[in-house]
């Protein structure tokens, strides 16, 4: 089978698809790509089964060199992709002759881009899932992020698709949103003055440089409790928005503990987490409360536009086909 | 919340569209823990189309679900009535006999924690391993169990700065908790011990131990004994079912 020689592994890169559901009770965070939206188009591109895994870029891409055999790839997220130096599209499907070289750049926008290859990598499923949970060295490539030297194999494409026409498909960028994250208060607002939860809604954080897949840590102004800042233990979800001693929210993202014990003033609603997903240091963020009844009514509607978009990208591979 | 004087009360809580969070107050205790776990049960008996994982806690029960399959306000009149059900006779619990080696190169702080209470060393571990513990929550690291039920003479603050790195079966006593840890992890505990037994390993046909409402008693055992099962990596420690 063909494979990636790294000659350049980016800031952090590591091998993620849609996450190790179902061992919360267990301990163990679902990883899986931040920017879900970006993810499931990086697959249809490359006619891949949903859900197959696929590297996830940070603020800047890395450069492979590809082994004998080739393969089919495409790049989505707002990166600068390049094929034998070469400038292509991304959000396009391309060939890669054996040897060629292949650069992903920097990210013009947001923070995560994603390299699908059609049949996917060659990893070993842990729990159900090849996404690296680095803290834990579970998944992906060995545990960790992948590094100058190695050799990623890559799996057969499971059925031998044609090619798709090269047009480039239209962006799905959830970054290109300008709006406040939308919230829903709680479990835990009951910790939080009135006062403190308008003040909540209605100043600006910045994402501090202390910020990864585990979790976002919010600089700008700080939460102030009601009464005092342990509680008890509880889960912690995807999303939680939890203010600490210090007051600096601290937003839980993919791959958190899946306890913890700060009360949680709000939680990130799911159409929105692919947007945070590609928030990156220094960005301006700000919140905005919504119902839980409108908060399923945008996710339901996100996943309707989402599926309409990838069923598009299919149908190239039926035309031609 | 419930108003009837009788019934102990519980608050149901929206984690927005991820989750529902039926909490059963801000305390540990093992009546509260024991409602997390028989309502955790008794959800996935349910077996509720939509819900995608149940989290238990010390103190609750986090439901999370997809709401492209059940809308919040119907898993939440659902969750209600399995909460107005009377929690069906206690079910069997599993009791694991896990064996420990206390103190030197396993438990590097037995000494300093025998000395902050004024105990002997052998007089901790006598304590430690003479009651069992229930399994009150997995969290912070995959298959990391905290355990309720520490002896009051064995409690014992954290230390002020963590270690980076504590190796996987450490046995240690954060306040009024005792724990084991699973993986090699970070930890301001205090490390009384290690178990041979691996309660995390990935590619084993049941990759976690315990789960929460487990019970787990302590077998102390000698560093010779410890390599000797350590060595084996197949090793699994005893339990039985206790009615």
């Amino acid at each position: 089978m063909s494979s990636f020689h790294v000659l350049n592994p980016g800031v952090l890169t590591t091998l993620q698809d849609r996450g190790r559901l179902g061992y919360e009770d267990r301990g163990v965070p679902p990883s899986g790509a931040l920017d879900e939206m970006s993810f499931a188009i990086a697959n249809a591109l490359v006619g891949n089964p949903a859900g197959t895994g696929m590297l996830e870029f940070t603020l800047i891409g890395g450069q492979f060199q590809v082994g004998q055999g080739g393969c089919v790839i495409a790049v989505t997220g707002d990166m600068e992709v390049f094929i034998d130096d070469q400038p292509v599209a991304p959000y396009q499907c391309h060939v890669l002759r054996s040897d060629a070289v292949l650069k992903v750049g920097r990210a013009l926008s947001g923070a995560r881009g994603y390299l699908a290859v059609a049949g996917g990598f060659a990893a070993s499923p842990v729990l159900g899932s090849v996404s690296t949970l680095m803290r834990g060295g579970l998944g992906g490539f060995a545990g960790r992020a992948i590094a100058k030297g190695d050799d990623l194999p890559l799996a057969a494409p499971s059925q031998y698709l044609p090619v798709p026409a090269q047009a480039p498909a239209q962006r799905f960028l959830p970054q290109g949103e300008r709006q406040p994250l939308r919230v829903v208060l709680g479990p835990q607002q009951g910790h939080f003055s009135d006062a403190e939860i308008q003040r909540f809604l209605s100043e600006s954080f910045q994402v501090s440089g202390q910020s990864d897949r585990m979790g976002y840590r919010l600089t700008g102004p700080a939460i102030t409790h009601l009464k005092g800042f342990n509680i008890v233990s509880d889960a912690i979800s995807t999303g939680s928005i939890q203010i600490p001693g210090s007051g600096h929210p601290i937003i839980a993202m993919h791959d958190r503990q899946t306890t913890g014990g700060y009360p949680k003033i709000a939680t990130v609603i799911r159409a929105d987490m692919a947007r945070l997903g590609q928030l990156k240091p220094g960005d301006w963020l700000s919140f905005s409360e919504v119902t839980v009844e409108g908060a399923e009514d945008l996710w339901c509607e996100r996943q309707v536009l989402l599926k309409a978009y990838l069923d598009e990208l299919l149908m190239r591979y039926r035309r031609r086909g | 919340m419930s108003t009837d004087e009788q019934e102990p009360s519980f608050r149901i809580a929206s984690i927005a569209d991820h989750a529902l969070y039926i909490d059963f107050g801000e305390v540990i205790d093992v009546a509260v823990n024991q409602r997390v776990t028989a309502l955790a049960k008794r959800t996935a008996e349910a077996q509720i189309a939509g819900v995608t994982g149940l989290i238990p806690t010390y103190r609750g029960l986090t439901v999370a679900y997809d709401c492209t399959r059940i809308r919040q306000s119907a898993l939440s009149e659902r969750l209600e009535r399995l909460l107005g059900e009377p929690d069906a006779a206690a079910d069997p619990v599993r009791c694991w006999e896990l064996p420990v080696a206390y103190g030197g190169e396993h438990g590097i702080d037995l000494l300093w924690l025998a000395d902050l209470h004024q105990l002997d060393p052998d007089e901790v571990i006598r304590l430690h391993s003479a009651v069992s513990y229930r399994v009150y929550m997995i969290g912070f690291m995959p298959g990391f169990a905290y355990l309720g039920g520490l002896d009051e003479r064995l409690h014992t603050s954290r230390r002020e700065s963590p270690r980076l790195k504590v190796p996987s079966g450490t046995v240690s006593i954060g306040g009024m908790q005792t724990a084991v840890a699973s993986v090699e992890a970070p930890s301001g505990w205090n490390l009384i011990g290690r178990t041979p037994a691996r309660s995390f390993v990935p590619s084993r046909e049941d990759p976690f131990l315990f789960q929460a409402g487990d019970e787990i008693r302590f077998v102390p055992i000698d560093n010779e004994e410890f390599e000797s099962l350590f060595a084996q990596p197949d090793y699994l420690p005893q339990w039985t079912w206790r009615t």
